[in-house]
């Protein structure tokens, strides 16, 4: 199977000599439609810088960024966008929809800036709210919605239309923890439809709904867990190592 | 736990016989504590000694027995509800001996030895994680359970990630202290033996 997600020996650098600082420094990571993928690790490990590489954001000093098959190094500013707005979609903390629309509208709008009219963005946005359990906040307006209800609606316009990657950066920062988990089954959903995802945090909690974790240290991917087991093992706590 | 009160909490609700108790206690419980059948009658005997519970057959045994709760019983389930569990000395936790003995072992890094325990807890996370996924919305005693387990691991990965952070800020010379002359060791932590 093809990653929807690569990432070779990515490195960045920010700055140059007293000020140089090594953000990200060779990571390896491939991400499967499928797939939840969390990457984890303290203040300061280069996760975001990561994430926002990962999403074309942003350009590796080094290295290869590959999405849907396709190197990133190779295109356009242009092509980049285009693909960020069909392939790519991110999912804040602080969840960034736009006040004066309604939800329908803010999951619409992605499609409608890439050339699909109205009418027919509105049908795959609200398409998008149904598959997701959340066609009934459709019409209502961002500051008519708790933080979990936003959060949701975010998710939804991620993985409008035919967006393959998300890509979310600490989505469960700004809420309690049973909103917390309502926003990751959402993503957990999401991903089991066939989206590959990728959720960079510093919590352990939020990074256990992940199918693999991966560890980062200082820029570098340290260590990784192994896939959960099936349900057979459950409930039954493996004994210490 | 309480088996006891457990099955107080349940009679409370209504006379039941001691099979039923049996499933309701592990179905609530999210059935992660098995209980058999033997230690479910045993404390209902204790109970119905204690004045607690009565039987609609104290003569009686099997399965077909039916319990109620006493008034007693009543009082003694809401005193038990509202007392808080006993404040001990924290326990000699495995975990923080292996870190603070690893300091000064030569050829460990203790920060690949921190690793290794947050990989197995949060993989152990996962695992509960997992079953919370995978079950009814409606099985809130399950989700209860989970949660108790999801957050006790997680305070230990928070002590690990602490403990990285703070040893890698420590002077590489002296990651704890010289021991202190005991004269002028001022708080010592109890444990529990």
């Amino acid at each position: 199977m093809t990653a929807l997600l690569e990432l070779r020996r990515v490195s960045k650098v920010y700055g140059s000599g007293p000020t140089r600082v090594q953000a990200v420094c060779e990571v390896d990571l491939a991400v499967d439609g499928g797939e939840l993928v969390a990457v984890m690790g303290p203040s300061g490990s280069g996760k975001s810088t990561l994430l926002t590489i990962a999403g074309s954001l942003e350009e590796p000093s080094s290295g290869e960024v590959l999405v849907g098959g396709s190197a990133l190094a190779g295109m356009t500013r242009n092509q980049r966008a285009r693909l960020r707005r069909r392939l790519i979609g991110y999912v804040f903390q602080d969840f960034n929809l736009l006040a004066g629309l309604t939800a329908v509208e803010n999951v619409a709008l992605p499609l409608e800036l890439d050339g699909l009219g109205q009418h027919a963005a509105r049908s795959v946005g609200l398409a998008a709210l149904d598959e997701l359990g959340l066609a009934d906040q459709a019409d209502r307006f961002p500051d008519e919605l708790s933080g979990g209800e936003r959060q949701r609606i975010a998710i939804a316009r991620a993985v409008v239309g035919d967006r393959r990657l998300l890509l979310a950066d600490e989505p469960t920062g700004a809420l309690d923890s049973v909103n917390g988990e309502a926003v990751m089954r959402l993503l957990r959903a999401a991903c089991k439809r066939g989206v590959a995802g990728v959720v960079v945090t510093h919590d352990a909690q939020l990074a256990s709904w992940a199918d693999r974790v991966v560890f980062l240290r200082d820029g570098r991917a340290v260590d990784q867990t192994a896939r959960p087991p099936g349900p057979e093992s459950l409930l039954t706590p493996r004994p210490n190592r | 736990m309480s088996v006891r009160h457990a099955l107080l909490a349940l009679l409370s609700e209504g006379p039941k016989y001691g099979l039923q108790l049996r499933q309701e206690f592990e179905s609530r419980t999210g059935e992660v504590w098995p209980l058999n059948v033997g230690q479910v009658y045993t404390t209902l005997q204790r109970l119905e000694r204690d004045g607690l519970v009565e039987s609609d057959d104290p003569a009686g045994d099997g399965p077909q027995k039916g319990f109620r709760i006493t008034p007693a019983g009543g009082r003694e389930l809401a005193e038990w509800l509202r007392t808080p569990p006993g404040i001990v000395a924290p326990p000699r936790d495995e975990l923080v001996i292996k870190v603070l003995v690893a300091l000064p072992v030569p050829g460990v890094d203790v920060h690949e030895l921190i690793q290794v325990h947050r990989r197995h807890l949060v993989e152990l996370m996962q695992h509960y994680t997992h079953v919370k996924a995978e079950a009814s919305d409606r099985d809130v005693g399950l989700a209860l359970v989970v949660d108790a387990e999801l957050f006790r691991l997680e305070a230990v990965v928070r002590w690990l990630d602490a403990a990285d952070t703070r040893l890698a800020s420590a002077p590489a010379a002296s990651p704890v202290a010289a021991p202190a002359e005991p004269a002028r060791r001022r708080h010592r932590l109890k444990v529990r033996r």
